[in-house]
């Protein structure tokens, strides 16, 4: 490389990567997981990822430093300049030179990421002893500064600890801590709160920011939460099936998007501010096979506006509108103008509405889950435990109604779930079902009219049954319809129900898609005709413009055939658009309860506002003035959680009082039940 | 860990009760009478009335529950009853054979262990070259070849291209070098099987570990590929392999009757061959305890070392 071109080279850009593509060489096939991408990015900026699960995303950032697997992966690029210099051409052992050192990397799974058998501190030394040519010594005073920087209490003492010892939270701090060891010029961070909780991903994030804007690091980051890169982002890269297919600010991006994907995208997320005003946008179908990739346009088969020209491949080139900006469409113009129209064709349908002065369909009533677990198992020593997974939880649901349970992980969701349908024999409590008080006998009655719906579609259908076989299944168990031809045709009949092609009846579960599989789970409930469904995390497996699909399907039945469902779920947003009624829980008990509307616009509970602070909407502009209040710590252990209000110990309005008694649920409106003893001084 | 050890030390007792009552019970059951075979093998015509005063001489014919009781007193005193053929007590008899038992079993354990990492290693880094072809066929083949057949290979080999060493062992430590010229073959012919099992885990196992998410973050701080491979890799990856080698032992001890007899080595193995013919009830008892007593005392240092190795387990307790 001639000193000259470096001399000419703007300084300010740090990362220049053009014509970045990378080939996966298969046993009996090739996948190109990256195509052809360009992008650049400056000192100190913040640059999203964004596109829906395996678009190539992970397998880019990954090229940069070349820590894909050498032997399968093809990495080729025209050059890929890294501060002047070009790295394209460099060897793994010239590479690891600026690993950990210039350019970090923090990833997606928290748990999996640090070695388990080695201390926290020998981890995060490892980089200042092998770049800094830090003595031990030094390396520990700095991974003590590092660590506390990142929020970890007593840095000292848990430099010995293992990762084991550390939650979820802790461990994606210490990563960043690593990340941050020896003051890097560029982060790269492949999804680094997905498996959090959205109170820590707020911690997490903020943190992020923070630091490396006082320490002017640039951050790539990988997502899938529009919201997360409306909130941090400076730019933000849209990829679709290995290709980008347009880059602008974030303020572009969310404003003025011009491909028709990312339009599509944006309306397919429901909104955490503002009540469902009608179906969500979905965009039609699934992303293309990589192992065949269309020829034109990859957008085309699921583009609303497709036109012969699109047959031929689109290239990135500058958006006229936006300085910066660049968009791969042949349309991008025509896009912009009917953006509304290109999606929202979909008739307004409102939520139905149920009766409020009929009778519950279910009504639980101080139910207890409590769990006794032995937490040290030896011959002479045993201790064990009680973990009130569900503590006097008391709710009902009408005909036709939704019910939404938002939570964190470990507050007790599915416990409730599985409490009613008796898959666990609750401790105490009890559950009436079509004026049937249900008990370990009288559920077999009642099992036909309450189905479930669970998170993961894969593990909850039978691999070595075809999909006719699988719904044809509970029809001949529960008799339903007992002669041959009749039940076939109700098959057809469930699975255009719930938008699958009837010849789909003659596939195995592993030659479905994600979203597909949630489906058939869905028509598998609906074979029983069922009265209520509960529906356990049904979309958190499933990307953005397929959980679209399946909430609008989950509403259209609803709508035509009157069921009730309890809709758990962690994401706030997607439990706002679906619910009449919301329940938050907090460790095992009610926080509060409301409708939709009264919960999301006057929440009364300080969690609730937490809950709703964390979350990030998806619009800068909003998120540019949002001030955020972060809860602190994590949630305690529920082995031993804390007396009074389960919420004290991370509560910002805490005072002594809390701790004297457990605040019952109490009336604030009609409506609207809060426990939290401070509701009237609040609204004093 | 302390804790832990003490722990697992104690877990030991009851294990071993247990073991001493089945081995009791299983073998009252097992047909076959030693009375009538001894005074058979004198030669000569005997009496009904002769094996009966031999069996009330010998205890026989207690109640089973007096014999259960004399036994189970007898174990903590070190006192394993007599040898029904030789008359000697049976501890007597173990004792003046289990060093050389002990001797081949540690020294194949060392050459096993020894001889797996290093192949096991260079099979799972150079997988798929010529290398690890060699290295998967060569151990393929400690699991398919029996004990015996490969200790009688040995000896043809050793007679065709040199002299046996000579008979009767020398103790390690009058004279190292016959006796390490002794050992070794026998010591290859059980060690075979274990070695290869021990490598086949360990390269299974190196491979696992590799493609875990945390040797990419040790790669993406830009650790030498060196520590990447053995801080990072390797411990994780002797924690199956651990396990394997305890295992293993019980096929080990298998392995020694066999090649004990094929090298006419005066060890338990041969001993037991003897007992069993011989229907030595009190001998076999006290073999089968002593072994099994082996067996989980190696148990024990090998959840030891995984305990050392992972703090996962050491901080459980
Ligand atoms: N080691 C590998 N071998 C073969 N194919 C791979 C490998 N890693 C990734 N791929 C393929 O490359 C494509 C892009 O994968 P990538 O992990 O980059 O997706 P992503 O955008 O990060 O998705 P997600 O949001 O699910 O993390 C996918 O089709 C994937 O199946
Ligand atoms: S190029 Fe054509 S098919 Fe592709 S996104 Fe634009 S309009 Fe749709
Ligand atoms: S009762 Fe106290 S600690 Fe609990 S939520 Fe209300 S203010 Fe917070
Ligand atoms: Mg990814």
């Amino acid at each position: 490389m001639s000193v000259s071109k470096i001399k000419k080279y703007n300084n300010d850009v740090l990362l220049d990567v053009l014509n970045l593509s990378v080939t996966f060489e298969l046993k009996n096939a090739s996948v190109k997981a990256v195509d052809n991408i360009s992008f650049k990015i400056k000192r100190g900026e913040f640059l999203a990822v964004v596109g829906e699960s395996g678009c190539g995303k992970s397998v880019s950032a990954l090229s940069i430093l070349k820590l894909l697997p050498p032997k399968i992966a093809k990495i080729e690029s025209t050059h890929l300049i890294f501060d002047g210099v070009d790295i394209s051409n460099w060897t793994t052992s010239q590479l690891r030179e600026i690993r950990g050192k210039r350019i970090s990397m923090i990833f997606q799974e928290p748990m999996t990421s640090l070695n388990p058998v080695l201390t926290i501190g020998d981890q995060i030394t490892e980089p200042l002893i092998t770049h800094l040519k830090l003595t031990a010594n030094e390396a520990q005073n700095r991974a003590i500064e590092l660590m506390s920087m990142v929020g970890i209490p007593e840095p000292e003492n848990r430099l010995n600890q293992y990762p084991h010892q550390f939650s979820g939270g802790m461990r994606q701090r210490v990563m960043i801590a690593i990340g941050l060891a020896c003051e890097p010029d560029l982060i790269i961070a492949d999804e680094p709160t997905t498996a959090l909780d959205v109170t820590i991903q707020a911690q997490i994030l903020e943190l992020l920011k923070d630091i490396s804007k006082r320490l002017g690091i640039a951050v790539i980051m990988i997502t899938h939460n529009l919201g997360v890169v409306a909130a941090y982002a400076d730019n933000v890269n849209v990829m679709y099936a290995a290709c980008i297919i347009e880059t602008g600010s974030s303020n572009d991006i969310f404003k003025n998007p011009s491909h028709p994907y990312t339009i599509g995208l944006l309306r397919s997320v429901p909104r955490l501010d503002k009540s469902r005003e009608g179906k969500l946008a979905t965009i039609y179908g699934l992303p293309p096979n990589l192992m065949n990739p269309p020829s034109g346009c990859r957008f085309a088969e699921r583009c609303p506006i497709y036109e012969k020209q699109c047959d031929n491949s689109p290239a990135l080139i500058d958006n006229v509108t936006s300085k910066n900006a660049k968009v791969a469409c042949w349309k991008t113009d025509f896009a912009k103008v009917t953006g509304a129209k290109m999606y929202a064709s979909n008739k307004k349908t409102k939520k139905s509405v149920p009766d409020v002065n009929a009778t519950p369909i279910l009504t639980v009533n101080n139910l207890k889950q409590h769990f006794n677990i032995s937490l040290r198992s030896g011959w002479f020593t045993s201790k064990s435990g009680k973990v009130k997974a569900v503590d006097d939880v008391s709710f009902s649901i009408l005909p036709g109604e939704t019910v939404g349970l938002v939570g964190e992980s470990g507050c007790g969701k599915t416990s409730v779930g599985r409490s009613i349908l008796h898959l666990n024999n609750p401790t105490n409590g009890d559950i009436n079902f079509q004026n049937i008080s249900m008990n370990k006998d009288s559920i077999a009655l009642v099992r036909r009219d309450m189905q479930v719906i669970f998170q993961d579609p894969f593990s909850s259908l039978n691999p070595r049954m075809t999909i006719g076989k699988i719904l044809e299944e509970p029809l001949i168990v529960h008799k339903i319809i007992n002669d041959k031809a009749s039940r076939l045709k109700r098959v057809n009949e469930l699975l255009e129900q719930v938008g699958l092609y009837t010849y789909m009846a003659d596939r195995y579960p592993h030659e479905l898609s994600g979203g597909q599989r949630q489906r058939v789970g869905i028509a598998r409930a609906l074979a029983m005709e069922p009265k209520l469904i509960i529906c356990d995390e049904p979309v958190s497996a499933l990307d953005v413009s397929v959980q679209a699909q399946i909430i609008n399907l989950l509403e259209d039945l609803q709508a035509e055939l009157g069921i009730s469902y309890l809709f758990i779920a962690h994401d706030l947003a997607v439990v706002r658009h679906i619910s009449h009624k919301v329940i938050v829980m907090y460790l095992g008990k009610i926080m509060e309860v409301a409708d939709e509307k009264s919960l999301y616009s006057k929440p009364q509970h300080p969690y609730t506002k937490a809950l709703l602070d964390a979350a990030p909407v998806p619009d800068p502009e909003i998120e540019k003035n949002r001030k955020r209040t972060i809860l602190k710590g994590e949630l305690p252990s529920p082995l031993n959680p804390p007396p009074g209000c389960v919420f004290s110990t991370r509560c910002p309005e805490y005072t002594k009082e809390c701790s004297k008694l457990t605040p019952p649920l109490v009336k604030f409106t009609d409506e609207h039940f809060v426990s939290c003893i401070k509701v009237k001084e609040f609204n004093a | 860990m302390l804790k832990y050890a003490f722990n697992r030390i104690l877990l030991m007792i009851p294990t071993l009760i247990a073991v001493a009552i089945i081995v009791f019970l299983v073998l009252r059951v097992v047909p076959g009478d030693i009375v009538e075979l001894k005074l058979t093998a004198e030669g000569g015509e005997v009496s009904m009335e002769q094996i009966e005063a031999e069996k009330k001489r010998l205890g026989l014919n207690d109640p089973l529950h007096i014999q259960f009781y004399n036994y189970m007193i007898g174990i903590p005193q070190g006192d394993l009853g007599i040898s029904l053929w030789t008359e000697k007590p049976v501890a007597e008899e173990i004792g003046s054979r289990i060093g050389l038992s002990f001797q081949l079993a540690i020294f194949s354990t060392i050459l096993a262990v020894l001889l797996a990492f290093p192949l096991g290693t260079l099979s799972a880094l150079f997988r798929g070259t010529f290398l690890d072809y060699v290295i998967r066929i060569i151990t393929i083949g400690g699991i398919a070849v029996p004990a015996f057949w490969l200790g009688m290979l040995l000896i043809m080999l050793v007679l065709s291209f040199g002299k046996l060493p000579p008979l009767g062992t020398v103790s390690f430590f009058v004279d190292p070098l016959t006796n390490f010229n002794q050992m070794i073959w026998p010591a290859i012919s059980v060690g075979y099987r274990y070695t290869s099992v021990v490598a086949r885990m360990l390269r299974s196992s190196i491979l696992e570990v590799l493609s875990e998410d945390y040797i990419r973050t040790a790669r993406a701080k830009g650790l030498y590929e060196r520590v990447v491979i053995v801080k990072h890799g390797m411990r994780n990856a002797l924690l199956p392999t651990v396990t394997v080698i305890g295992l293993e032992f019980a096929f080990l001890l298998g392995g020694l009757v066999v090649t004990e007899s094929v090298f006419n080595l005066n060890g338990i193995g041969k001993l037991f061959i003897d007992s069993v013919i011989r229907n030595d009830l009190n001998l076999l008892q006290g073999l089968v305890l002593t072994v099994a007593t082996a067996f989980v005392l190696v148990n024990l240092i090998v959840d030891l070392c995984y305990a050392a190795l992972d703090p996962r387990i050491r901080y459980q307790s």
